[in-house]
Formats: structure tokens, C-alpha cells, sequence
């Protein structure tokens, strides 16, 4: 493997409903600084059933080149497929770099492809670096459940590739004015030869709040004692027009679902303010929220470790300062008081 | 009559594992080795799938000696029976040689006793990457399916899986041929108590360990340390946060200055 033929910074851009995944966008941001550092390229690579469209907002969002894959075939994800494209324009034009988000989407998709190339792959970034003369990728990550970040590195193949968590890099600024190079690619693939079939999508009907793109996020945790009393959560979050997050104890505890947990095994939130109340702090939940703009915690324990990671720090009942705060915020706000 | 096998493996319980301050190293021997919750649900689908349409489920990890205790676990849950591979030469293997070895141990079972189906957990909870399932796959040249929430259906004499897949906003239902690889998510069953003659027969469970040699067409350089593409360069503990302002006062006092804290960004609240 002559390391030398592999050049440039790549992103894997995901499609969702006929929009760019926020991720991928972000990713653009990260992988134009390793790609100037290298003085190479930033592509993107779409695939999909009618993507073409996209491609022009792919180089507005920092990318030089963009290789699109456009065809009936791609118009649900599918491993095998979307494999075959990506592994196919990786061996075409050998990028040095290879991101994908950290969705179940980009981890699937990355998986396979690292196997096949072979290459080595890191999940679940939230650091990246690349030394400027060696184009050595340094992929950071928080291991054994975020009590120590752990420095990636894949010195001997090529492509370097890695998933990044959404939510820990910055998009660019759009810039319409950018322009760039798109190369349409197509490769010989049969729906016939294709082992899987998507035979129906099925959309939840009640929306669930995604509390990845939240600005405000009350989250709350053992503290808040049991499923009742989280209710409280609940409700602070109708009243400041937040989302609800909580702890991983708490979704242990079965007091509400999978989608609100905050965390490392969660999800990864930067909302402009974060409440954090019952929460001891544990660093696997820090890793997952210490990027908001505003962290509030209200805890019992003036021990509790969440004091050393928040904004502002309240030692108290939650039991007792809700309520007041609800009360408080209506008024202030000149809301009538809530009926209880 | 479906032979299914479930990958498991053995990990210290990182929930309550804990940090020497003075080092910023994990004190390993602080955390107990669990089985990785996630492949409690693999093994727990493989045996309702047993009970649905009869045959066998086998249980399969690399690790450690010690790790026959997972495999006792998954016997527990209801697994027949269980693999291991433990050499000094696995040691040490990042997802791809991890996938490499394990392939080699499924071709092993399936001379035996053809696998219609490979059931793994989402992830584990130390290593959090879930690639070892696709990797595995890709491998074996079957579907990899991820995400798995649901097992509508296995048909063997047509060799047909149906299932759904989570998404972020509902599920998809996909039909895959067989034999194929699942990574399920919790949410696909909840692991009941374990039966007392399940939990007899654990206890008294030796399950199969092989070492490298006795795996075949084995290509030593794709194992452990050697055959892994990415190393750890570093490990460092995260930045130790500052600490934040503590609100002082009675109640009423603390909640007026939240308030305040709070309507400095009022434009937040005005939708």
C-alpha cells in the first residue's frame, strides 16, 4: 500500500427524507481544518435516489469535490448497496480520510466497509486532529463509559476512518457562493443481486422530541425518586418549551424511554440551556452534555460531582424548588398559573 | 429446526468501575465481569426464536479463561450450548481482528451444525462500538442487519428473515435471505429470571474452548495485536471541570436568582 495515492479528507454524507443529515454538515466543518492542515481536498460522497440536487450544498457547506451516486437502488439505506458504492469510490479516488457520522445509519455503513477495504476504523469520535506532515489521523473518544478519552490511531492502512458523534463539531457558515467539482459515478449493481429488501418504513405517529436538536432541556435523574416524581421533569420542561432528558438510571428504571437519555451510551445534546436536577453526574452523563451553553444543576447532595460541571449550582430539594420555579417563570413571563 | 448463535462477551461492568485519582488509570479490579448487558437480549432472542420454531442456540466469545462465566450466564438464559476461544495470540484485537478470530470459530461450529442465523448485541458496553457484528458479516458474506428492534418472522424452508429495524422516527421492515447476522437493540425483549433447572444445569455447564490451533485455515497475522489496524497511542483522564456558582440563600432567594439567570435569555422562552 503506497500511502502516498491516498489523499484528501472524505465525509460520508447521510440523507434523510431528501435532506442532508445535520451530522454530515457538521462533518464538512471538521474535515475542511484536516483537510487545510494536509493542503488536500474535502470531499463529500452522496448516495441515494435523487441526491444529484444536493450536491451543490455539499460544496456550499466547505467540500471541493463531491462524488454523487444517484440511482433508484439507493433510495432506502441498505448495507450491501451503499457498501458497494462507497467501497467502489474509495478504491476508485483513495482518500486518506474517511468520516461518517456516528448515527446507526454511519456506524452500520462504516462497519462493513472497514471490513471489506480492510482498514481500521474508530467509533464514536469527538476529538479529531490530523498530524500536518505524516497525515496521521489522531481520533479521540471517550472509553469505559467516559471515565478516560482514548487517543486512535491507524498507523499501517489506508483509508483512516472514523465515526464522529453528531453535535461535537461545528457546521460552517453556508456559503452559496462556493464552488466546486462534482463527479456523477455510477457502478454495475442489480436489485436481483441484493439480499435485503425494505418492504415498508413505518413513522411513529406521536412525535417524539428530539432532544439532540433541542435548545432548552430539562433532564432529570435518580434524584427526582421515582417515575412519579420525574413527572415533575415533565413538567418543567412544558413550561420553559424544552425537551426532556434524563439519566441512564432513570431509562434503566424504565421511568422514560431510550430516546431522552443524555450520555455516552445516549445522546450527545449542546441545547443553549441545561438543566440537571437529581443528577448526580457521573462521568459517563457529563460527556454527553458538558458542551451546552448554560448548565444548571439542583441537587440535594452539595457532594454531588454535577456541581463541578454546570453553570450555575443549586444544593436543595427539587420537590421544593420547582414548583416555586414554575410559578415564578409563569408569572414573570405573564403566563396564567398552571392549574394543579 | 434453526441453529442460531448468539456472540457474547464478558465485560468489566463500567457503570461502577473506578478511576485511581492519583494515576488517571481505571482500577480494573474495582468493576465486576459482567455478561455485556446487550448480549443478554441476543442470547434471550435466540431462545424465544428456539421456542418459536425449535432447534438449537449456541453461544460464542473470545476472552479470557475467566469468561466461561458469561457463557454459564447465557446457559442461564437458555442457550444449549457455548464456544469459547481463549489464546494468548487473540490477545489484545481491536473490531477487525476480533471479527477475523470469531469468523473462524463460526465456520468451525457451522461444519458441524450449519448457522441459519447469528444474533449479537447492539454493543458492548467497553468497547461501544457495535462493528464487531457487520464486521463478522461481511466476512461470512451474509447480510448484516443492525438496529434489529423486532423478529417477525424466520422461515427456513424458504430461507427468508422478516424483522424491523429501529429508526429514528419509527422502524423499517426489511426482509433479508438466510442466513443472516442481527445487532439487536435492547428494546427487542426484556430477560426474564432465569429458571432453576436452567440455573442447575449453568452451574455445572464446561463449555467447548478451543485455542488457535484448533481453529482451521487460520492466517495468524489478522489475529490479536498484530492484526489490528488502529492502537490506542494515549489515554488521558477528561479536563476536570471548573465548577460552577453556587446559588446561596433560602429557597425562595436561590429560585429568584435562577429566575433572573434564566430571563437574561428570555428570547428562549418567546416562540
Amino acid at each position: 500500500m503506497n500511502f502516498d495515492d491516498y489523499r484528501g479528507t472524505w465525509v460520508f454524507m447521510e440523507v434523510k427524507d431528501g435532506a442532508i443529515a445535520s451530522v454530515s454538515l457538521e462533518l464538512l466543518g471538521a474535515g475542511r481544518q484536516l483537510a487545510d492542515k494536509r493542503s488536500s481536498e474535502l470531499a463529500g460522497v452522496l448516495i441515494g435516489d435523487g441526491v444529484t440536487s444536493l450536491a451543490q450544498e455539499v460544496i456550499e457547506y466547505g467540500a471541493d469535490v463531491v462524488y454523487v451516486y444517484d440511482a433508484p437502488i439507493y433510495k432506502h439505506y441498505r448495507t450491501e448497496t451503499y457498501m458497494k458504492a462507497l467501497l467502489a469510490c474509495v478504491e476508485k479516488f483513495k482518500p486518506e480520510i474517511l468520516l461518517y457520522g456516528a448515527t446507526s445509519t454511519g456506524k452500520d455503513l462504516a462497519s462493513a466497509v472497514a471490513t471489506d477495504l480492510p482498514t481500521g476504523l474508530t467509533a464514536d469520535t469527538t476529538q479529531l486532529d490530523v498530524e500536518e506532515d505524516t497525515g496521521l489521523l489522531l481520533a479521540s473518544r471517550p472509553a469505559f463509559g467516559g471515565n478516560i478519552m482514548a487517543t486512535i490511531l491507524c498507523k499501517k492502512y489506508r483509508p483512516q476512518m472514523a465515526t464522529v458523534r453528531p453535535k461535537v463539531v461545528r457546521a460552517l457558515p453556508r456559503d452559496k457562493e462556493r464552488t466546486g467539482v462534482i463527479f456523477e459515478e455510477s457502478i454495475p449493481i442489480h436489485e436481483d443481486d441484493i439480499r435485503t429488501k425494505v418492504l415498508e418504513i413505518v413513522r411513529n405517529t406521536i412525535q417524539t422530541v428530539r432532544i439532540s436538536e433541542a435548545d432548552i432541556i430539562v433532564s432529570g435523574g435518580k434524584g427526582m425518586g421515582s417515575a412519579a416524581g420525574f413527572q415533575l421533569i415533565h413538567k418543567l420542561a412544558e413550561v420553559l418549551g424544552g425537551a426532556v432528558g434524563a439519566s441512564r438510571d432513570v431509562v434503566e428504571a424504565g421511568w422514560v424511554g431510550h430516546h431522552h437519555q443524555v450520555g455516552q451510551t445516549g445522546v450527545t445534546v449542546t441545547p443553549k440551556i441545561y438543566f440537571a436536577i437529581g443528577i448526580s453526574g457521573a462521568i459517563q452523563h457529563i460527556v454527553g452534555m458538558q458542551n451546552s451553553g448554560l448548565i444548571i444543576a439542583i441537587n440535594k447532595d452539595p457532594n454531588a460531582l454535577i456541581f463541578q460541571s454546570c453553570h450555575y449550582g443549586i444544593v436543595g430539594d427539587a420537590f421544593e424548588i420547582i414548583p416555586l420555579l414554575i410559578e415564578q417563570f409563569r408569572g414573570a413571563l405573564g403566563k396564567p398559573a398552571l392549574a394543579t | 429446526m434453526l441453529h442460531i448463535v448468539a456472540c457474547i462477551k464478558q465485560v468489566p461492568d463500567t457503570k461502577i468501575i473506578k478511576m485511581n485519582p492519583k494515576t488517571n488509570t481505571m482500577d480494573r479490579a474495582s468493576a465486576p465481569a459482567i455478561l455485556n448487558p446487550y448480549d443478554a437480549h441476543a442470547v434471550e432472542e435466540a431462545v424465544r426464536l428456539k421456542q418459536r420454531y425449535g432447534g438449537i442456540v449456541s453461544v460464542l466469545t473470545m476472552g479470557p479463561p475467566p469468561a466461561v462465566k458469561a457463557i454459564r450466564k447465557c446457559i442461564e438464559i437458555g442457550a444449549d450450548e457455548g464456544y469459547m476461544i481463549s489464546d494468548r495470540a487473540f490477545a489484545g484485537a481491536d473490531t477487525l481482528a476480533t471479527s477475523y478470530a470469531l469468523t473462524k470459530a463460526l465456520q468451525k461450529i457451522g461444519k458441524e451444525q450449519p448457522i441459519d442465523l447469528i444474533i449479537c448485541g447492539k454493543m458492548t458496553i467497553d468497547g461501544d462500538t457495535g462493528q464487531v457484528g457487520p464486521g463478522i458479516a461481511r466476512r461470512l458474506d451474509i447480510p448484516p442487519l443492525t438496529s434489529v428492534k423486532k423478529i417477525v418472522e424466520i422461515d427456513k424452508e424458504k430461507g427468508i428473515a422478516i424483522l424491523h429495524r429501529k429508526l429514528e422516527d419509527g422502524y423499517e421492515v426489511v426482509s433479508s435471505t438466510l442466513p443472516c447476522l442481527f445487532s439487536v437493540e435492547k428494546e427487542i425483549n426484556e430477560v426474564p429470571y432465569s429458571s432453576m433447572p436452567n440455573m442447575l444445569r449453568a452451574a455445572r455447564y464446561n463449555p467447548h474452548i478451543w485455542s488457535v490451533n484448533e481453529l482451521e485455515d487460520v492466517d495468524r497475522t489478522q489475529l490479536g495485536l498484530k492484526g489490528s489496524p488502529t492502537i490506542v497511542s494515549s489515554v488521558w483522564a477528561p479536563q476536570k471541570p471548573q465548577g460552577g456558582h453556587m446559588l446561596e440563600g433560602t429557597t425562595g432567594e436561590q429560585v429568584n436568582q435562577l429566575l433572573g439567570i434564566l430571563l437574561a435569555k428570555k428570547e428562549l422562552f418567546e416562540a
